[in-house]
């Protein structure tokens, strides 16, 4: 299993040069991984039958309870086995629509690693590495999606969804370890079974905000749906993957997993169900918008992550069955119809259908194939969507509390949808001949494979409805319910409202379609959709983003020294200064003072130079009095024991007048520069930072947090060190890498200032 | 003698700071100078004071007799000298430099780099 899982990632790193040595064929060769996977994954169906799971446990980080366990049960299966599946023919395809790319070899290696992280993201147990795997399914669809990097437009387009999914991806990384924080389990299998603690936990609510925040970016749901049809820039193979069985159904996958530990309560029900149906509305009523062939997949696939987030929110047990029934007719088209719209635009040069036409005789296998995969998006019999949207209708029309809402949003979307899927299937390849940019022929057949496989399954899965139901629809449902499910599904339910439904739905859709030129017109002057939409949002976001990183830079990163350090130091006082005061109130105690008279005259001394250096006009004095300061620092040291200390300030004190006195001669005299406003502020700075250690230095002279380490070293001295100066022995021994590292700072002060001292001497020469 | 330490500290960082905060170069330095003073003291001070107990062991002994001074901030203390001695040769070095190179002493003026 960690294999197959990681066997994408080890491809990726050598898909590139492998496409080199391969040439034409590489694409043919390649996609065996994927479809051996997909053999592979086929051969756990048995495992799985009947709701069975199966945990497959691998060590990664045990001390943290991160671990790459696995997770097989019907749900990560059928996963799985689109992921893989589709995989094969989008890879297949691949290579005929980027044949002679420049950049194809880089292409194969980004797609597979896409493919490793797509399915870690659906297989995983350990939320911390479903997590990983989820990131990187972000990072790598950038890739894919900036793949035309030399595009401006393509590269703002990935830009837009990595920041959107990222974004989502922080929230979902709170959500997730507060749902092991509450759950007690880094593991989905165990988690998954504590669904009562889950909901009863106090802050129910706002985990499931981050979670859905999480998945509703991911998955495209209003108000963050933009990015996806943005995401088009990407070359068509990646925009069939991305929308049919990856990339947005990592958020479908992630909602419908934990459905047995968050599912079924009311926020549940009203946050999936409400956004899910505005979110198939908006997906349908913007692709009926479309000119582009693209665009208009795009946003019927927004329509069906919709209605599979709706459905999932319903959460009934017909609205489970319809949810998964869904996502498998939905994959096995939406990929079809992709990679026809790619030969579309890969055979004739342009991605506009109103520039096409009479396509049907010179590409005449295309012709129909994307007749029997819009009919699936269409949902008419005998194909396997219209068992779908049949289920899907059942499960709207008894749902609780919404019912009203989502079946109306449904019908007007099939009514939609039925347009679009007419117009993709027919206005391109019927009518009369027009011009194209390009000569128009059919497709090559690694490019036509996938299409007519896929459609063709869709037609079988509708007559023998048994067949995907029995393999892996069973064990699905059973995961996302809960507990297994006894259905079985049929084209034919007899008649009763879904069908009545559906027959309205088909009949004004049709009505639509022919009158879609008058539609469009009117759309067009719906500008405020482009206005207003939450696109523009984002873009005010990014731009405000901007605003204030310049605006701080410019603040903070004024180049003035003194601001700088007054910037600093106010802080310090806030932070400081303000958590003692909080915390302590307003009392400082002072302790009693026992001093000797020659200690207050220090004491005296050392205040009264510091005052009068900072007033000093003459450098010479100055200099002198910064010494007479240092010399009483050492008189301290040495009253107060510790000689060592004094000896050290002694000589070092008597070096720095010496160096002062040597380079301050060569440089100008003091300057009265500030003004006398600038001298109050920066004193006062200065007393409230002074002030504040005096007041934090009384507060903590007689609290003792932790016993001192010293009187272990004290101990330790004479026995381990072999030394009597204590002082020495700590420097020397116990801490002697950090005398070393003192001893390199010293030393490499000294090159400094010597290298300086240098090239001062060559100038000269010079 | 700690709370009076308290305040010495206090007009130490204080002062340091005001000349920290002038546009002249050398008054920079003299800072810096009465800041690495400023916080020796600091935690000499924080680090218990007492009178006439050096941290030494005496002949024949292997504890020192009748209590001691904490050695460990000594230490510190010891390499903090040292270290801000080597920083403030390097920095009294590097603006002697710039003067000589830029002919300016004002810290205003020296905002941009290309000067």
């Amino acid at each position: 299993m960690l294999l197959a899982v990681l066997s994408g990632f080890i491809l990726a790193a050598c898909a590139p040069w492998l496409t080199r040595l391969l040439g034409d064929r590489a694409g043919w060769v390649l996609a065996l991984l994927p479809a051996a996977l997909f053999v592979y994954f086929l051969s756990w169906i048995p495992l799985t039958a009947g709701g069975a799971a199966e945990v497959v446990h691998y060590s990664w980080i045990p001390g943290l309870d991160i671990n790459l366990s696995f997770l097989v049960d019907g749900l990560s299966l059928l996963f799985a086995l689109l992921i893989s599946g589709i995989g094969t023919f989008i890879i297949i395809y691949s290579g005929g629509y980027l044949h002679g790319h420049e950049y194809l070899p880089r292409f194969y290696g980004i797609m597979f690693a896409f493919m490793a992280a797509m399915l870690g993201v659906v297989l995983s147990n350990n939320i911390i590495s479903l997590f990983v795997f989820w990131e990187l399914t972000s990072i790598t669809s950038y890739l894919l999606i900036g793949f035309n990097h030399e595009d401006k437009q393509a590269r703002w387009c990935a830009l837009q969804g990595l920041f959107v999914t990222v974004a989502g991806g922080l929230a979902l990384l709170a959500g997730l370890i507060m749902l092991a924080g509450a759950g007690g389990s880094f593991e989905l299998s165990e988690l998954l079974n504590s669904g009562d603690v889950l909901r009863d936990y106090p802050l129910y609510t706002g985990m499931l905000i981050l979670i859905l925040f999480g998945t509703f970016t991911k998955s495209a749901q209003v108000p963050f749906h933009f990015w996806l049809p943005n995401a088009m820039a990407a070359p068509t193979p990646v925009s069939a993957y991305l929308h049919s069985a990856t990339m947005v159904k990592a958020g479908i996958y992630l909602m419908a997993r934990l459905n047995p530990g968050l599912g079924g309560t009311d926020q549940w029900l009203y946050t999936l169900g409400l956004f899910g149906a505005v979110t198939m509305f908006t997906g349908s009523f913007m692709a009926l918008r479309s000119t582009d062939v693209k665009a208009m997949l795009a946003y019927s696939t927004i329509m069906a992550l919709g209605t599979l987030t709706m459905l999932i929110g319903i959460g009934t047990e017909a609205a489970i069955i319809a949810a998964l029934a869904f996502l498998l007719a939905h994959a096995l088209y939406k990929a079809a119809l992709f990679m026809l719209a790619g030969g579309l635009d890969h055979e004739t040069g342009t991605k506009n259908i109103l520039n096409m036409g009479g396509l049907r005789r010179l590409m005449p296998v295309s012709f129909i194939t994307a007749c029997v995969a819009a009919l699936s998006l269409a949902g008419l019999p005998p194909l396997f969507g219209f068992i779908a949207k049949e289920l899907m209708f059942e499960a709207t029309l008894h749902a609780p509390a919404i019912a009203t809402v989502t079946t109306v949003l449904a019908v007007i979307s099939a009514i939609m949808i039925m347009a679009v899927a007419a117009l993709f299937a027919l206005r391109p390849y019927t009518g009369k001949l027009k011009e194209t940019p390009k000569q128009p022929h059919e497709a090559p057949p690694s490019m036509l494979a996938g299409p007519v496989v896929l459609a063709a399954l869709s037609l079988v899965f509708g007559v023998a409805g048994f067949l995907p139901v029995q393999g892996i629809l069973h064990s699905a449902v059973a995961a996302v319910h809960g507990s297994p499910l006894e259905f079985k599904l049929y084209l034919w339910h007899g008649v009763n409202t879904p069908l009545l439904l559906s027959l309205l739905a088909v009949v004004t859709g049709l009505l639509v379609f022919a009158g879609w030129d008058r539609v469009l017109a009117v759309y067009r002057r719906l500008t405020f959709i482009d206005r207003f939409g939450p696109e523009r949002g984002y873009e005010r976001v990014m731009a405000a983003l901007v605003w204030v990183a310049e605006w701080q830079t410019r603040v903070l990163q004024n180049g003035y020294m003194r601001n700088y350090l007054i910037t600093i130091l106010l802080t310090a006082v806030a932070l400081a200064g303000g958590t003692f005061f909080i915390y302590t109130g307003n009392t400082v105690p002072f302790g009693t003072v026992d001093i000797t008279f020659y200690e207050a005259v220090i004491a005296a001394l050392i205040i009264a130079g510091a005052i009068v250096v900072s007033l000093m006009q003459s450098r010479l004095g100055a200099v002198a009095t910064v010494g007479m300061v240092g010399f009483g620092v050492a008189l301290i040291y040495v009253l107060f024991s510790a000689p060592d200390l004094a000896i050290t300030q002694i000589m070092v004190e008597t070096l720095t007048v010496i160096l002062l006195v040597l380079v301050l001669y060569r440089l100008p005299r003091f300057l009265n520069l500030s003004s006398t406003a600038a001298r109050i502020r920066d004193a006062l700075v200065a007393l409230l930072f002074g002030g504040m250690m005096t007041v934090l230095i009384l507060a903590v002279l007689d609290v003792e947090v932790v016993a001192p380490i010293s009187d272990q070293l004290v101990a330790w001295s004479y026995d381990e060190g072999h030394g009597r100066n204590i002082v020495n022995v700590i420097l020397v021994d116990f801490r002697a890498l950090d005398t070393l590292g003192e001893i390199f700072v010293v030393g490499l002060a000294a090159i400094g200032v010597y290298a300086m001292i240098r090239l001062r001497a060559e100038d000269k020469r010079s | 003698m700690e709370p009076v330490m308290a305040i010495v500290v206090g007009a130490l960082f204080a002062t340091s700071i005001y000349m920290m905060l002038r546009r002249s170069i050398v008054k920079l330095v003299i800072g810096l100078i009465l800041l690495s003073n400023a916080a020796n003291l600091l935690i000499f001070t924080v680090g218990g004071m007492k009178r006439g107990l050096p941290p030494l062991i005496d002949e024949g002994m292997k504890m020192p007799t009748g209590g001691w001074a904490d050695p460990l901030p000594q230490a510190l203390i010891l390499t903090a000298i040292v270290i801000s001695f080597g920083v403030l040769a390097f920095a009294v070095v590097l603006i002697h430099r710039a003067y000589e190179v830029v002919q300016e002493d004002d810290l205003d003026k020296m905002r941009s780099t290309d000067t």
